[in-house]
């Protein structure tokens, strides 16, 4: 369980997020989105222990301010937007990094697995700088899976934080990488992600926390929380959200026409 | 899908390559110090002293004194004043994320620097007693001081609320370097004609006066931080994927830079008080092993011990020899063979350092 309460983030006198309550459980895959600016990344970066807010934050019991850097590495793997890296290192030695964090997987048969899992099978010898964007953050995402390659170990669930995990990936790995967080999180570990596309996060989240100007907007459902009401009020514009039958809620530009602030 | 291959050497894994290099090292570095033996102004010659000693034979007293006494402790603080400069400089690059950094960032050379040329200039205002104690040893003593003085300040003033800012570091660095220069500037202004001498050649370094006395003083701390320093290789290789995602695989971040600060800290600051001011080692011998078997941390430090270790006590052969029975200073050798060798690397391998 992944339990943070009452977390607030200034950054000098700006309130990025105002004293925010989050929740997400194992098994799920839970999505942060909102507006630029709305401070999912804040948040993100508070859930993990790289901020340290008022507040606190407990992940499976730990409290994670207080918690040694291996033991939270042995429990929850972190993909950040863009990993710039300082030397030539190939695909296969940044995913060994993923193997560092004294996890059960350390086993050289894992560096190719985890590549083949993101589509990148044969990308080992590859110059990690000479890869596209989109290839990047997927070696990436396969370094954070070798790190927590089994979704629960010793009873207790695993976690996946992923900041904007589809960003620059075209649609076809895009249902790529999203199926893969859906599959851990169907084994029993849990992922949070921040996310822009709101078409992908209906398709793929099992809950939404809908983030506007650093507080908690909605949570729940996508369907109770995907709303035409809430969008327009935290995007400020009109959105109107449809219904596919097989797949649940999809939504499409409305106008182009932006809503004044209230 | 692609089979996955369960051998462990696929063609893509460079670490068997960095484990020959290792070995081909170690064996190079014996040759050298070998050689560095058998050479010598003096030419009293290794192997003739060894079938002596084999042959059961007494010693002739100047032989004893010439490989024992001058050429074996110069043989032993090359290799480990080389080895201590390529290390702290691998750290310093790994620490700082950047193939440019050098001990000098953290302000070790540049106080090292002052210390030194405040007992040259300075050293006659000393107490008689205090001056006598110290000796020949008043140099080394001052510069390791001021280094490790600077390398403090410069800890504290980056540090806040525990956290240590790389990039805080990196300008006071600069700052404090600038406060240095100055400062030597104002002694170098007062210093008399045979003190700008030694200070010229303090500058360019060298290795001649080491003695077992000077070795047992400075090596200590010189192997300690050696011995130190591949600990550090893994969170190095994290700390390639910047601060935060290195915490996120387990690092214990800010542990590892107070480490590797305090193991360069220590590694240079000896070096640099027992041999001058050797430039290029910290930069250039990394930089190569980088090119030849990748940027992995595991093997980078133990190769760049070995690599700076063989070139420093090659570099000194030359030293002694070209110009005997006078000698270069070091410094010299390792900056006319070092940069056009440098360079010529860097021309043939531009595409991958545009990486």
């Amino acid at each position: 369980m992944l339990d943070a309460q009452d977390i607030t983030v200034r950054l000098g006198r700006r309130e990025i997020l105002k004293g925010i309550d989050f929740r997400a459980r194992p098994g799920a895959v839970t999505a942060i989105v909102g507006p630029n600016g709305s401070g999912k990344t804040t948040l993100l970066r508070a859930l993990t222990g790289d901020l340290s807010p008022d507040g606190r934050v407990w992940l499976n019991g730990h409290d994670i301010a207080t918690t040694r850097p291996w033991v939270l590495a042995s429990v929850r793997g972190v993909l950040p937007q863009a990993t710039p890296l300082a030397f030539p290192f190939t695909a296969a030695e940044v995913v060994r990094l993923g193997l560092m964090g004294g996890v059960e997987a350390a086993e050289d048969a894992m560096v190719p697995k985890a590549l083949a899992r993101v589509g990148l099978a044969g990308f080992e010898g590859r110059y990690y700088q000479e890869l596209s964007g989109g290839e990047q953050q997927r070696v990436q995402l396969a370094r954070v899976l070798a790190q927590v390659w089994h979704p629960t170990a010793h009873g207790q669930p695993r976690w996946l934080f992923l900041d904007e995990p589809v960003s620059s990936l075209d649609i076809g790995h895009q249902l790529q990488v999203m199926q893969i967080a859906r599959d851990f999180a169907d084994a029993g570990g849990g992922v949070v992600a921040v996310m822009h596309d709101l078409n992908l996060t209906a398709m793929f989240a099992d809950a939404v926390t809908l983030l506007a100007e650093g507080r908690v907007l909605g949570h729940g459902a996508p369907a109770d929380v995907l709303r035409d009401d809430l969008l327009s009020r935290a995007y400020r514009c009109p959105i109107r959200v449809n219904t596919a039958p097989a797949r649940g809620p999809y939504l499409l530009p409305h106008a182009a026409g932006r809503i004044a602030a209230e | 899908m692609v089979a996955i291959s369960p051998d462990v050497t696929a063609d893509w894994d460079r670490a068997p390559r960095a484990r020959r290099t290792t070995l081909a090292l170690a064996i190079a570095l014996a040759v050298v110090s070998i050689f560095s033996l058998t050479v010598g102004a003096s030419g009293v010659s290794l192997w003739a002293v060894l079938g002596d000693l084999a042959a059961g034979r007494e010693i002739a007293l100047a032989d004893r004194v010439v490989l024992f006494e001058i050429r074996l402790p110069r043989l032993a603080m090359g290799a480990l004043v080389g080895a201590s400069l390529a290390v702290s400089g691998a750290v310093m690059q790994g620490l700082f994320r950047n193939p440019l950094a050098d001990p000098g960032l953290v302000g070790v050379s540049a106080g090292a620097g002052l210390g030194a040329i405040t007992a040259i200039v300075l050293g006659g205002l000393l107490p008689a007693g205090l001056a006598a104690a110290l000796g020949y040893y008043a140099v080394p003593v001052a510069a390791f001081a001021g280094g490790w003085a600077s390398t403090l300040v410069l800890y504290a003033i980056s540090t806040r609320r525990g956290r240590t800012s790389v990039a805080t570091m990196l300008l006071a660095g600069i700052a404090l370097g600038a406060l240095a220069g100055a400062l030597s500037g104002v002694l170098v202004y007062m210093a008399d004609d045979a003190q700008l001498r030694d200070l010229t050649f303090w500058g360019l370094g060298s290795l001649a006066g080491a003695t077992w006395a000077k070795l047992a003083a400075a090596a200590p701390l010189m192997i300690l931080a050696l011995a130190c320093a591949p600990m550090l290789a893994r969170g190095l290789n994290g700390l390639a994927l910047g601060e935060a995602a290195a915490n996120h695989i387990g690092i214990p971040v800010q542990r590892l830079k107070a480490v590797a600060i305090l193991t360069v800290a220590g590694a240079t600051g000896a070096a640099v008080a027992v041999s001058g001011g050797i430039g290029f080692v910290g930069i250039v011998v990394p930089h190569l092993l980088r090119l030849a078997t990748g940027p992995d941390h595991r093997f980078l430090l133990v190769n760049a011990a070995l690599l700076g270790a063989a070139l420093l006590i090659l570099a000194d052969v030359i030293a002694r020899v070209v110009i005997a029975p006078a000698e270069l200073p070091i410094g010299i050798v390792t900056a006319t063979l070092g940069g056009p060798f440098f360079l010529w690397i860097l021309l043939r391998k531009r595409g991958v350092l545009d990486l």
